[in-house]
């Protein structure tokens, strides 16, 4: 017998004669108090994320691309990793053409190892998609995809997020039910609320613990 | 440093360990400013007494029904995973899965380990274990770091260097780190931010510990507030996690009660800033995430707390801390008095399910009963009552039936029984009971004085002149 085996049956043996508890799973518990309706789900949304530091900014799907720029140029950024494979990637690379702007664009397009040094300490800002926002806890959902890597949103200094308002759910209960979690999640799905931080000294709070030290949340109010 | 891996023959120095951090003004003042504002933090998050209170009970339920179906998801959450790339592993004792670990970093050859911050592990030695073995195991939890720099063990589960104050780690890092003395706490962690992202850059293999494993989808969740958790699953090319087999629940919507009562109740954050959910390793066409992902499940002890179902409650637990930071012992000695790797309330009652009672026979001794652990703990663990019944299985017969705690028995004393014996004779027989009582109080001038711990402190009792029974006779007569 094996670790596996002997574990298991030293735990069947103790059910023995007993019932599983049944499934009384309480929906409205999870959702009724975290209701917020269309007028306040986003303004809840940033409440919480600037309560933890986050910074939200409220724009549309044709102007977002300037807001970055403005964004990149007030902390003296000249270099942003950007997906170009996804749509939002192309439409930033169209505007920085026409706009002639001197921001360099580095794609994640290579597996990590071929340009860990430089993604690590050479890459100042990022800007990824994400698959939606929950109001009552102000969280991102980040869905990594071969496009947009899991490091991406951790490994620059700097996380500029695009969320669409429209893909704002209330909660988590209803996020999750909604785009069926439970059928299939990718190899790292993730909720991210704020830019990193600790409160492990004298608990006092510091931001930029090991991840993003600023995260800045696009919200496009028209899509 | 005794090592929690090799049973000590020695019991837990549990008193000793108390009498001097009782006589450390610092660390009290760095204990009792840690907890307040703990519960403060704690109180902030559950304005809605009666939403607290339902969500209490269905957070209890949720647990108790993956525990009332644990072998069954345990293999469902095996399946899954290894269906998903994840490959598991089961140990049976803290050296089975050190020597799993061990195989994992002898097949890649690895030197150096990057640990998220994992009780598991810290169960394990596992950093002991494989520094023994010339691998360089580095925490990367500010806090975990911290005190790994001091030689120490973490003095809380969710605020590992909560016994120290920034003048205590600016010494620190300036010591160690070869940095200028700064207080500022910002500054500190950025220190602690470039130190350690070369570590991540460096590291060949990743270990953390799980929050909730979820069996439906083979799914481990992990919440953290600091990245490293992220960086440490993500960045080495190969990644350990390692988690009790008690952890694991049903469905993936179990989770949602869950996180919300851990995060609310241990920092009180409506949530923590990463909420990371690993189902599977680097797929073919992704272009980061480690190659290999294992988890090791491991019992040690807790197949033994699950054979009783009023111990089996202990396994509820979902690590949030708030037992202790609500703990009046606790906070006024710290974590580290204890001397295991769980302290304060949920340390007595899951370590001698570990450890054994011969180990840890003070433990369950060391609380006022004054139930502020079972009134918080998020999903109700009745922790009072539980440390009720270790005590009784400390001085149960070695050999009594029906349950077999390890080291049952090890209060046990025949002198002590004897006494109970007599106690109860005297109070269930009248004639002796009226006698013992006019002696004690005709005899009350023979009390010594200096009656033990007991008279450190206080003064020592004194019988009254006269019983109760003969003072309400005087007032009311023979009615
Ligand atoms: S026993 Fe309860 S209060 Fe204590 S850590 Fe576990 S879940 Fe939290």
């Amino acid at each position: 017998m094996n670790a596996k085996e002997r574990i298991l049956g030293k735990l069947r043996a103790s059910l023995q004669g007993t019932t599983p508890v049944a499934d009384d799973y309480d929906v409205g518990l999870l959702t009724e108090p975290w209701r917020y309706g269309d007028e306040t789900r986003i303004a809840r949304l940033r409440q919480m994320l600037e309560a933890v530091h986050g910074e939200t900014l409220l724009t549309t799907s044709a102007e977002w691309p300037a807001r970055v720029v403005e964004a990149l140029s007030a902390r003296n950024i000249d270099e942003l990793l950007i997906s170009p494979a996804t749509a939002h990637g192309q439409q930033f690379a169209g505007h920085l053409a026409l706009t002639g702007s001197a921001l360099r664009l580095k794609a994640y397009d290579r597996p990590v190892e071929a340009w860990k040094d430089e993604l690590f300490f050479h890459t100042p800002a990022s800007l990824t998609g994400t698959l939606g926002g929950i109001a009552a806890t102000g969280s991102l959902v980040l869905w990594p995809t071969p496009q947009e890597p899991r490091l991406m949103s951790l490994v620059p200094p700097f996380h500029i997020a695009l969320l669409k308002a429209s893909e704002v759910r209330d909660n988590f209960h209803e996020f999750m039910h909604e785009h069926r979690w439970a059928a299939g999640l990718p190899t790292n799905a993730l909720l991210v609320s704020g830019p990193s931080k600790t409160a492990d000294i004298q608990q006092t709070l510091a931001y930029g613990a090991h991840g993003p030290k600023e995260l800045l949340v696009l919200i496009l109010e028209d899509a | 440093m005794s090592n929690p891996a090799q049973t000590p023959a020695q019991p837990i120095t549990f008193k000793r360990n108390a009498r001097e951090a009782l006589a450390d003004p610092q660390l009290r003042r760095n204990f009792r400013g840690a907890m307040d504002f703990l519960m403060d933090k704690r109180r902030s998050q559950f304005p809605d007494g009666d939403e607290l209170e339902r969500l209490r009970a269905f957070g209890n339920r949720v647990r108790a029904r993956a525990l009332s179906k644990l072998p069954e998801l345990l293999e469902r959450l095996d399946a899954n995973l290894s269906r998903n790339g994840v490959r598991v592993h089961w140990a049976e004792t803290v050296e089975e899965a050190n020597a799993i670990v061990h195989g994992i970093v002898e097949r890649h050859a690895a030197k150096k380990i990057i640990k998220g911050k994992s009780m598991v592990s810290e169960e394990m030695e596992m950093n002991h274990y494989l520094g023994d073995r010339g691998v360089d195991c580095l925490e990367s939890d500010m806090g975990e770091f911290i005190v790994q720099l001091r030689e120490e063990k973490p003095a809380h589960i969710i605020m590992p260097a909560i016994h120290l104050n920034a003048g205590q780690v600016a010494q620190l890092f300036h010591d160690k780190l070869d940095v200028d003395y700064t207080e500022d706490v910002d500054r500190l962690i950025q220190i602690g931010r470039e130190t350690l992202r070369r570590k991540f850059f460096e590291a060949d293999i990743g270990v953390s510990g799980v929050n909730f494993a979820i069996a439906e989808t083979g799914t481990l969740l992990l919440v953290e507030n600091e990245g490293n958790g992220r960086m440490s699953t993500t960045v080495p090319p190969v990644h350990i996690a390692v988690t009790g087999i008690e952890k694991v629940v049903e469905n993936l919507r179990d989770v949602i009660p869950l996180l919300s009562l851990l995060t609310r109740s241990a920092t009180g954050q409506a949530i923590t800033t990463y909420v990371n959910m690993i189902s599977s390793p680097r797929k073919a066409d992704e272009l980061d995430g480690p190659q290999e992902v294992h988890l090791v499940l491991l019992d040690n002890g807790r197949s033994q707390a699950f054979a009783d179902g009023e111990l089996r409650q202990t396994l509820n637990c979902i690590r949030c801390g708030a037992c202790m930071n609500h703990c009046p012992v606790y906070t006024r000695i710290g974590g580290h008095a204890y001397g295991t790797v769980y302290p304060g309330p949920i340390g007595k009652i899951i370590t001698p399910h570990m450890l054994g009672l011969e180990t840890t026979r003070d433990l369950p001794t060391a609380s006022s009963m004054c139930g502020a652990c079972g009134e918080v703990c998020p999903v109700k663990i009745p922790i009072p009552s539980l440390l009720r019944r270790l005590r009784e299985e400390a001085v149960r017969p070695p050999a009594a039936e029906p349950h077999h705690m390890r080291g049952q028995g090890a209060k046990y004393s025949k002198k002590e029984t004897m006494i109970w014996k007599a106690w109860r004779k005297l109070n269930t027989s009248p004639g002796l009971y009226r006698a013992a009582m006019y002696a004690g109080t005709r005899l009350r001038g023979l009390m010594p004085a200096n009656i033990g711990p007991w008279t450190e402190h206080r003064s020592a009792p004194k019988p009254a002149a006269r019983t109760l029974h003969e003072l309400a006779r005087e007032h009311l007569g023979d009615q």
